[in-house]
């Protein structure tokens, strides 16, 4: 690696300061400390040696935990497309066409966020003068994951161009930010272009074939709803029923644990999710107070619903809520992101729960949005402070009450 | 929540027991071995104005040439002119070092081949009021051994401590153990603690490691209260000792000394001199022979370094690696260290060096970093920075090293945003740099939480 070393120890004076380039300084920074870790030293005064850790391991971490949700994403869309238009009724029929199908269709969404958000980062860097922020490793590769395989790709780059800018930039970039970046990106398109991202036609891919006699596209969620309205039958029933015409038990509970069913590429598999959640919590990068406290909100605000079941969804198993929709990826990749979570340890029990029951209330009560952990997530993510606060405070009364007795 | 989580506490009688849970331990390699190295003794001794935080406009006393004893008063502080700083050892003042704007920067003596002390009067603390031993002690040399907190700086003669706190034991990175530098030192350690008691209007407490039976030299000390800590580091910080005995509010002051400090005074009462011989452990990796050497404050560590080296490019450091400081070959060691630390110096580039699976030490267990796996391991830690300053990301972390009841995120921040009311109000009166130090190593974003905590300090002490 010594060439590649000189080349860019060659390169260097151009871009510092005096050099002809000097303005795409944070630029050549980051291309160079991404290959090379830098060679600076500690100071002369306080610690002489450094913790083996940096962000840039620390948030390619995160990444790592979402590649289970990644290749599950992509298989099952080629594997949603083919049971659709009748093409395969197995699971692991055709294995190579879904594999392909998957990978044509997710790839270049992944591709069109990194690249556009990475411009931004770059501009916003240079311009600002700030070091490229590592956090967008991880924004690049959650946006993909929380739309449907058919968004159009205009729409992925501007929702990531928007959520990097307004929503991380414009607060000072990573660190800064009150919300989180995938989250808002995915909120920008549901009321930008609902069209594209919400109802029963999206979620599955359909290409230019016709889909199968009686196929619905809806997601258990909906499937839900619809139970809740009509009353005609229990929720679990409802679901146990629906779209028979793809196989019996695709709505089953351990199809939906699973995940292979409609939804946004990498929500569906709430198993792949634990996957990646037990990666953030065995590596200490994502807080396990958040996941659990999150999770069981859920469970518990749907027990809650249960005591007053007024109609079918909201006597609905709790348990349900876990595996439906995108409530599993939420709380593990969304609500853990520590820049836009509660930052107290007490701050983070309350923040996990309050999300678990603002899912379930949003997805119970509210006809206009089916799934509810975005808004959950949103909402609690601008009262994490809030909470912090009084978290913050406790600590400062405690030490004036001593200061006092 | 988290209050007294980690940290169960208990009374017998007067001591407290307390047991720390958040922490971390650096395991290095180079532990000094428990023997007096026969490396070739110091020639100069420095005294740096600048190893005294808080030390404001120095003045010296001597001039270049003069021949002083030791215990020779060398500088002062013209805002705290009644402590003296003297000289170490006897000798030829050989150089009056300045740097810009003719800031004192040294003093360096050239010592006599036999040390010969300033004779002062043998200390009687009954027949003495306070303010008298004070004033005793402040012309002594011994005196800027005692540090004041609030702010961790000298502690003016003329206050009357809350309490005066001792921890006996060093608990960072190849630390001295005290039971094997000090030993035979009880008589002068009970003077200085006799001494110390007639200073404050509260207790002196002795903090011993409560992991271990209570090394010989502390074991038999009256006069103080004994209280037992164990845990990890910062264990030994005698700031957490003070926070979970006896916290400093606002408008309160405590004093602390290092029980090197407390000998001696302890020796200054008994025998009327100042001697600041001591024995300190030169330690790190980079180290063919690492044991314990008995010299004198400020010494010149060169002797104890050059031709005991293992390898060409290396830091050498004064005091520990998480608190200490920088310096060169020919450099001095700083008046408040009792040891000195080679380590590798890191200035390389490392390919891919923020993804490559390693052992190299962390605190963490995100991907690739796997020192977890050996907690007992000793590590070899060079000085790289390992990766650039970034903004806050990870939470939790510092807490998780920090057994006090304190948000250093929170209160870090208020510094950068020189917010005053916050800043006191999150507790600067109870931290100074170390007790903060291991958060400056485990930070995931690179922060220089010491010299945060520094100018935190100063924000409020000059507010």
């Amino acid at each position: 690696m010594k060439f590649l070393r000189d080349l860019l120890d060659k390169q260097k004076p151009l871009f510092e300061k005096g050099g002809k380039l000097e303005s795409l300084y944070y630029a050549f920074e980051a291309g160079d400390t991404f290959m090379f870790s830098p060679k600076h030293t500690t100071g002369i005064k306080g610690a002489q040696v450094k913790d083996a850790i940096d962000l840039k391991r620390m948030m390619i971490t995160v990444v790592i935990a979402m590649i289970p949700c990644l290749l599950f994403g992509m298989y099952n869309t080629g594997h949603q497309h083919l049971l659709a238009t009748g093409g395969t009724a197995g699971l692991w029929e055709n294995f190579g066409d879904k594999t392909w199908i998957g990978v044509m269709l997710v790839l270049p969404i992944v591709l069109v966020a990194y690249t556009a958000g990475g411009i931004v980062e770059a501009i916003f860097a240079v311009v600002r003068k700030h070091p490229i922020n590592e956090g967008f490793l991880v924004t690049g590769m959650l946006i993909p994951l929380v739309v449907p395989a058919t968004t159009p790709l205009w729409q992925v780059a501007l929702a990531t161009v928007f959520a990097v800018v307004i929503a991380k930039e414009v607060f000072g970039g990573t660190g800064m930010n009150v919300l989180n970046v995938a989250m808002t990106a995915r909120a920008f398109l549901y009321f930008a272009y609902p069209a594209q991202i919400s109802g029963d036609q999206v979620w599955t891919y359909l290409g230019d074939k016709m889909p199968v006699d009686g196929f619905s596209g809806a997601t258990a969620l909906s499937v839900v709803y619809n139970a809740g309205v009509e009353g005609t039958q229990t929720a679990v029933e409802a679901l146990a029923s629906h779209n028979t015409v793809l196989g019996s038990g695709l709505f089953e509970f351990t199809n939906l644990f699973i995940g292979w069913i409609p939804g946004s590429i990498g929500e569906t598999s709430t198993l792949m999710a634990l996957v990646g959640a037990l990666i953030l919590i065995a590596t200490g990068v994502a807080s396990w107070k958040i996941i659990f406290s999150g999770f069981a909100g859920a469970y518990i605000m749907g027990f809650v619903m249960n005591l007053f079941a007024v109609n079918e969804y909201m006597a609905l198993p709790p348990q349900y809520h876990w595996v439906m929709g995108g409530l599993a990826f939420g709380i593990v990749f969304m609500a853990t992101d520590p820049v836009s979570a509660a930052q107290t340890e007490t701050g983070k029990w309350i923040y996990g729960l309050l999300i678990g029951f603002l899912t379930v209330i949003i997805r119970v009560t509210n006809p206009a949005y089916p799934e509810g952990i975005m808004l959950a997530v949103l909402f609690m993510n601008v009262f994490a402070p809030l909470i912090d606060y009084y978290v913050v405070k406790a600590n400062k009364t405690r030490r004036l009450q001593r200061a006092t007795v | 929540m988290g209050r007294f989580s980690k940290a169960h506490s208990s009374k017998t009688d007067m001591s407290k027991i307390v047991k720390l849970k958040k922490g971390f331990d650096i395991n290095m390699v180079g532990k000094a071995k428990q023997e007096l190295a026969d490396f070739a003794p110091a020639q100069t001794f420095a005294i740096k104005p600048t190893d005294f935080i808080g030390l404001q406009r120095p003045k010296v006393l001597v001039n270049e040439g003069d021949t002083v004893k030791a215990g020779t008063p060398i500088l002062i502080d013209k805002a705290l002119d009644q402590v003296i700083y003297a000289a170490p050892v006897s000798g030829k003042v050989v150089e009056i070092k300045r740097g810009d704007r003719r800031k004192l920067l040294e003093v360096k003596i050239l010592a006599d081949a036999t040390i010969i002390h300033e004779q002062f009067a043998q200390v009687d603390i009954a027949s003495l009021d306070r303010d008298a031993l004070a004033a005793k002690l402040a012309a002594s040399g011994t005196w800027p051994n005692i540090i004041q907190r609030p702010f961790g700086i000298v502690a003016n003669p003329a206050d009357t401590p809350k309490s005066i706190f001792i921890s006996a034991f060093d608990t960072h990175p190849l630390a001295p153990d005290y039971a094997f530098a000090l030993q035979g030192q009880e008589k002068y350690l009970q003077a200085g603690i006799e001494a110390l008691a007639k200073l404050t209007s509260g207790k002196v407490h002795l903090n011993v490691d409560g992991s271990k039976a209570v090394p010989a030299v502390f074991a038999d000390l009256k006069g103080a209260q004994v209280n037992k800590f164990s845990g990890p580091h910062p264990a030994g910080n005698v700031g957490v000792q003070i926070h979970h005995l006896d916290p400093i509010n606002k408008g309160e002051i405590a004093w602390t000394v290092t029980p090197y400090g407390v000998v001696q005074i302890g020796k200054f009462v008994l025998e009327g001199i100042y001697d600041a011989s001591k024995v300190i452990a030169v330690t790190g990796s980079e180290l063919t022979k690492a044991a314990y050497v008995k010299t004198y404050s400020g010494a010149s560590i060169s002797t104890f370094v050059k031709g005991n080296l293992n390898s060409g490019h290396v830091r050498v450091v004064s005091g520990n690696v998480l608190t200490g400081e920088k310096i060169s070959l020919e450099g001095f060691l700083g008046f408040y260290h009792n040891q000195i630390t080679v380590i590798p110096e890191g200035d390389y580039y490392e390919f891919m060096g923020w993804a490559k699976p390693t052992t190299r030490l962390s605190y963490h267990r995100a991907l690739g970093l796997l020192s977890f796996l050996t907690p007992n391991k000793e590590f070899v830690l060079d000085s790289n920075g390992r990766g650039e300053e970034r903004a806050f990301v990870q939470t939790g972390v510092f807490e998780s090293v920090t057994p006090m009841d304190i948000l250093p995120v929170y209160l870090l921040k208020a510094i950068m945003a020189e917010d005053f009311d916050e800043i006191e109000e999150l507790g600067i009166y109870e931290i100074v740099e170390e007790d903060l130090a291991l958060c400056e190593f485990v930070d995931v974003s690179k922060h220089p939480v010491q010299e945060l905590v520094r100018k935190g300090i100063e924000l409020i002490q000059y507010s």
